[in-house]
């Protein structure tokens, strides 16, 4: 009978201090818009509610939305699947490795935002820049994460599977593969949550949809209350992003048996 | 007639030498080694940490060329692992995301077996190593004991001439190493293997070796090769063990030192 209580009872006392917390946010929230008493300073949650409800029943939000998500999606499977294989030929061969890595580095830390204007130059208006810029964000976390991931396999493993005789493809396939793996899907997850952040940003500078172009179209009209109603659509879709890829990545640990890790 | 009583000489290693050269400085890791083990021996190479043990086991498996010299096995030159001969290493090397089942069988899929067959064989050497009713479990629901049987039973599962050992028990127990000491000698008696084991545990050489040849360090050198003449299962407490302790520590110390130890 105790064990039947102590249960739901741990699961109040986990459950209890988030709501706690995002509790006091929305309460300071209120209150210092009610302090601020400018509807074009600070909306409050209220009214936030307000503009995302008529956001959802106008269809401008689905709207931008989903572009902002079909950019992402496209970008970022572009550069997962070209990314991954040239990080496990880096992993693998030193040489290579040797040879990209200066190139690699001095790209690596050219903010994506700064592609903007060569995007646009080389592929117009529409989607394809966003998803360029997406592509240049995603590429090179999943390489670095690719490379290392095999660079981090364990020496006895693949002494071993030398030993037993695979090769070629089988050890590509039977080895390689399977040890990089959860890594890898470690590095596709960072990827994603970086390309949302990035593809909001891209949007206000040089697009016109999506939802950071959602957003800084609401602040022409003086929308303030749309504006935020975009900030926390942005956050929730990102939170339910990582949610998602998280599952995904579980299911690969403990399907791979990885999950004691 | 190199190796104390054996007809058939396995593994002969003539006037090998390994350098191991950085940017600035030359590492001579191993100088003139000569052995000769036989066919179905239980040879031991005993020697403090960095004697080079390592390294000569992996040139001896071909998993790295020497600077000079050669390994021969059955009379052929080594130049490249085989599934022939295979290592069981210190930390495992097994997969971590194929369950016991299927690590067992890797070598034979590698191979072309197929798949019933497979499972038999694996099936049958799990047994062997004592891991019945762990086949579905991953690696990291093992101890450090289990996954080395595990790795054993993956070496047998192919049907080695020769196994490789190095420092297989060297992450367990005290009694957990025993134990597996004791299971490793009734398997070997079964199996009829070569065996090459790489430890720096005294008592393990003697438990479990036919001959033992101590290294000394700096260059890697074979200082002498004893032969255990106790039938087996050896008692660790018993005189002729003890003798034989003696005698390995007189090695290493100088007999002056080893005397002064004894009397402490
Ligand atoms: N790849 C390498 N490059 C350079 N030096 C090496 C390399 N491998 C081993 N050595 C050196 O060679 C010597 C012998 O190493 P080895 O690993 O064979 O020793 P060991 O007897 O197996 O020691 P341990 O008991 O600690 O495993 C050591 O001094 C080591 O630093
Ligand atoms: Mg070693």
């Amino acid at each position: 009978m105790r064990d039947l209580l102590q249960i739901p009872i741990r699961i109040l006392v986990n459950r209890i201090p988030p709501l706690l917390v995002a509790g006091i946010f929305i309460s300071v929230w209120q209150g210092l818009s009610m302090l601020v008493y400018s509807e074009f300073l600070l909306p409050s949650p209220s009214a936030t509610l307000g503009a995302i409800f008529e956001l959802l029943i106008n269809g401008i939000l689905i709207n931008h939305l989903l572009t902002s998500l079909s950019r992402v999606f496209i970008g970022f499977t572009l550069a997962a699947s070209l990314a991954i294989p040239f990080g496990l030929i880096l992993g693998w061969y030193g040489r290579a490795m040797n040879a990209f890595n200066p190139l690699i580095q001095i790209l690596r830390p050219i903010s994506p935002i700064a592609w903007i204007p060569l995007a646009i130059l080389w592929f117009g208006i529409g989607d394809r820049p966003a998803i360029f810029i997406i592509f240049i964000t995603s590429f090179f976390p999943v390489l670095i994460t690719s490379a290392s991931a095999v660079r981090n396999i364990d020496a006895s493993i693949i002494k071993a599977a030398v030993n037993f005789g695979a090769r070629g493809t089988g050890m590509l396939k039977k080895v390689v593969l399977p040890a990089c793996f959860p890594q890898i899907v470690v590095g596709l997850r960072i990827s994603l949550g970086i390309a949302w952040v990035i593809i909001v940003a891209a949007e206000m500078v040089g697009m016109r949809s999506g939802l950071g172009f959602m957003i800084l179209d609401a602040r022409n009209f003086l929308r303030i209350d749309m504006v935020v109603a975009g900030m926390v659509i942005i956050g929730l879709v990102g939170l339910g992003l990582d949610r998602l890829v998280c599952s995904i990545e579980n299911k690969i640990r403990r399907r791979y048996g990885f999950s004691g890790v | 007639m190199g190796s104390a009583g054996y007809d058939n000489i396995k593994i002969a290693v003539r006037d090998l030498t390994k350098l191991f050269s950085n940017n600035s400085h030359n590492l001579h890791a191993l100088e003139a080694i000569n052995l000769e083990v036989g066919e179905g021996e239980f040879f031991c190479l005993l020697g403090p940490s960095g004697c080079g043990k390592s390294t000569l086991l992996n040139i001896m498996a071909g998993f790295e060329k020497p600077t000079a010299g050669k390994v021969l096995i059955g009379g052929e030159e080594i130049k490249a692992p085989n599934p022939r001969y295979v290592t069981v290493f210190q930390d495992y090397g097994i997969f971590p995301w194929r369950t016991v089942q299927e690590n067992v069988e890797f070598g034979l899929e590698i191979k072309g077996v197929n798949g019933s067959e497979r499972e038999n064989i694996a099936k049958e050497f799990i047994k062997l190593v004592g891991l019945c009713g762990f086949e579905k479990r991953h690696p990291y629901e093992l101890s450090g004991g289990m996954k080395q049987r595990v790795s054993l039973a993956r070496a047998l599962a192919v049907n080695p001439e020769i196994i490789f050992m190095d420092e297989p028990f060297g992450a367990v127990d005290a009694l957990t190493r025993m134990k597996l000491q004791e299971e490793l000698v009734k398997i070997w008696g079964k199996e009829n293997k070569t065996i090459i084991f790489v430890t720096h545990d005294i008592d393990e050489a003697i438990y479990l070796g036919d001959r033992i040849a101590v290294m000394t360090p700096v260059p890697g050198k074979i200082k002498s090769i004893l032969e255990v003449t106790m039938s087996r299962p050896r008692i660790r407490t018993g005189s002729d063990f003890l003798g034989i302790k003696e005698k390995i520590y007189s090695e290493f110390f100088g007999l002056e030192k080893c005397q002064q130890k004894v009397k402490l």
